[in-house]
């Protein structure tokens, strides 16, 4: 029988979390380079195709997730605020940025978009836009590699935000991968506001966590915006998970610190929530915390973004350059079996 | 060796669990109890392991076998009824059948629903689903209407590799026997010449199939050939056996056991006005169910439905126009 707990799982060794979280904060500043890039972008208008949303406050949370896994062996399906998630398990920054700007050569070829983008085949299946539904998706790829004798020790991570908690897919998703006893983890981001709708007005629960004791599972709740609690809580939760111990829930809070998308002010957000401990920005405190560390220095901190600021720049650069997605070119042919595609 | 419906469904899945280990079937009470309708009976000791017993989670059901195909699996999912698929709607049209086009891999899924109407089964466990997921790209939409059609579409459907939703018919589970199955049957996506006629073309697919050939057999007594175009396949839809035969009656009567309004018989329709409006000797006609939820009594569900008997009314007035 599994247990619920809401306690911090058993205190990591400095030497396993310096460079877990070396490698975390890495990823959270290459995020946040990124997306303040293609958020500047969006506001001056016409290279974004569609809306831009962003993961600033959650990186922390979202990169603690993914230092554990690895591409090639473990799944992962990120979901829209986990850039810095996809960027530690190791979506490279070419796949983002095509698929923002629309280049042809990127994983959806134009014809999917910003936050949607994926490659299935390598264990990052592609989110749609109703939530909760990946879910299930990475319990059937778990589920068949049970059934095809590959799984191994490998884990799948999913994720979702306080809103999407809320939704069927999530909750049937949950109960099914309890049943089975897949080794999945699932990351919940509670950022208080579903869009624009607090959590009093999303669920009546204390805590998030309590739900994990309805499903058999064991869940752990951590501080969205303290980098190395969040490493280890997941480091604790991939390793129960790859063990056979079944599903895994973390819920980490903490604000989102923008809107839902670029195109929303988040005027709804008030003072005090901004000013309260979960408002504040992970970034900053974790490159503080990693420095009071001796983790970082401040050069190399400061080089980290130097770097992601390169890089950014030539990603964006060079899918702007790219082919457009042709609509004389297009097959315009939704199925695999070509035999059976209609004149 | 005589072989129901039903019976060739469940061959069909002993069959694919046989030849390919990638098969595998998830769905509500299939393992020991062999499904509610007994379509998996038995499978679960032949194939341990490969024949899921799932929870009442139609869209967990649902995304759990595209996560298994995008993992190289073979699912085949079993709806208790279809009416129930309307719960994992939203991972059908909107995830497994945009999978191949956004992402370029394909999504080879089989969902069979237990479809359309039987006495005494009411709003909810009578529905044909055929219309609103033949609306979406990205799925092919089975109906078949044989013992034959029902074993070797359904092994042709787990070798596709799209989102197939298989909709097989309970009216026909028991009702219909064949003393064997022949190799093999028309490919997927051809209809096929149910009865040959030349007054009068009656398009129809599943249940409605064996109708409209009962109410042909009606009007032979009065001297009417009425030709019956078996679709088998409602996506694709073979238009040009449908054109071919309008060709030859120069009159057409579509049936479809699913609501009236747009769907199957409308889609039909609007593709012979549109690419065969000179072959028409006459408005070309439609008949569905009524347009209410479907009644429970058999007295309000044998009016409610297309039956030989209204669909020779229907032809009656075609052929006098």
């Amino acid at each position: 029988m599994s247990t619920s707990s809401h306690v911090a799982p058993p205190t990591t060794s400095a030497e396993t979390l310096k460079p877990l979280c070396q490698q975390a904060f890495k990823h959270m500043v290459r995020a946040r380079v990124l997306e303040d890039k293609l958020a500047s972008l969006y506001r001056a208008g016409g290279r974004i195709v569609g809306g831009v949303y962003v993961g600033r406050g959650q990186e922390a949370l979202s990169a603690a997730l993914t230092v554990h896994l690895t591409k090639g062996k473990d799944l992962y399906a990120g979901l829209i605020r986990d850039q810095a998630g996809k960027m530690a398990f190791g979506e490279s920054i070419l796949d983002a940025t095509r698929t923002y700007l629309g280049s042809v050569l990127g994983p959806m070829r134009g014809r999917d978009g910003n936050i949607h983008r994926g490659r299935p085949r390598e264990g990052m299946p592609a989110m749609i836009s109703h939530l909760g539904t990946m879910v299930s998706v990475i319990g059937g790829m778990l589920l068949s590699r049970r059934l095809q004798g590959t799984i191994g020790d490998c884990v799948g991570a999913t994720c979702i935000g306080d809103g999407g908690t809320s939704t069927g897919a999530f909750h049937e998703a949950v109960n099914l991968a309890a049943i089975e006893k897949l080794p999945m983890v699932i990351s919940v981001a509670n950022n208080l506001y579903a869009y624009s709708t607090p959590n009093n007005r999303s669920f009546a629960c204390d805590s998030l966590v309590d739900r994990a004791k309805g499903y058999g599972i064991e869940g752990y709740a951590v501080d969205g915006t303290d980098l190395p609690a969040c490493v280890e809580t997941f480091r604790h939760a991939v390793a129960r998970a790859r063990a056979g111990h079944g599903p895994q829930m973390v819920v980490g809070t903490f604000l989102r610190l923008s809107g839902h998308g670029e195109h929303d002010d988040a005027s709804y957000i008030p003072e005090e929530v901004k000013n309260s401990p979960q408002g504040r920005d992970c970034l900053p405190l974790s490159e503080q915390k990693l420095i009071e560390r001796g983790w970082f220095t401040k050069e190399e901190v400061q080089e980290l973004y130097d770097n992601a600021k390169d890089e950014a720049d030539k990603a964006i650069a060079k899918s702007s350059s790219e082919p457009l997605p042709d609509p004389y070119k297009e097959s315009w042919n939704a199925l695999a079996s070509p035999l059976l595609v209609e004149e | 060796m005589s072989l129901t419906y039903l019976e060739a469904i469940r061959e069909a899945q002993y069959e694919a669990l046989r030849r390919d280990p990638r098969v595998f079937i998830y769905g509500q009470d299939i393992g020991k109890f062999g499904g509610a309708f007994k379509a998996t009976k038995h499978l679960d000791s032949e194939f341990p392991g490969r024949v899921i017993d799932a929870p009442i989670s139609e869209d967990a059901m649902v995304g759990t076998a595209i996560g298994a195909a995008i993992e190289g699996s073979r699912p085949i999912i079993e709806m208790q009824f279809a009416d129930f698929s309307s719960v994992g709607f939203n991972q059908i049209v909107n995830q497994a059948a945009t999978q191949f086009w956004r992402t370029n891999v394909p999504c080879p899924i089989v969902i069979r629903l237990p479809s359309g109407g039987t006495a005494g089964s009411g709003p909810f466990h009578s529905q044909s689903m055929e219309s609103i997921y033949a609306h979406y790209p990205g799925l092919i939409i089975l109906t078949p209407a044989t013992v034959e059609d029902a074993y070797h579409m359904l092994l042709a459907a787990i070798d596709l590799d799209d989102p197939v939703i298989f909709c097989e018919h309970k009216f026909l589970y028991y009702h219909l026997k064949a003393d064997s199955l022949p190799d093999a049957t028309l490919p997927i996506g051809k209809a096929r010449i149910a009865r040959p006629g030349r007054h009068a073309t009656v398009v129809a697919y599943s249940a409605m199939v064996h109708e409209s050939i009962r109410a042909a057999d009606e009007l032979q007594q009065d001297g009417y050939q009425i030709e019956v175009v078996d679709l088998r396949s409602v996506k694709p839809i073979d238009t040009d056996t449908i054109l071919a035969s309008v060709a030859r009656t120069g009159r057409l009567l579509c049936v479809g056991e699913s609501f009236p309004w747009g769907g199957v018989t409308a889609e039909v329709i609007a593709r012979v006005v549109a690419d065969g409006f000179h072959l028409l000797d006459a408005p070309p006609q439609r008949l569905n169910a009524k347009d209410t939820p479907i009644p429970y009594h058999p007295n309000l569900w044998k009016a409610h439905r297309p039956t030989a008997a209204s669909i020779g009314a229907e032809l009656r007035k075609l052929l006098k126009f």
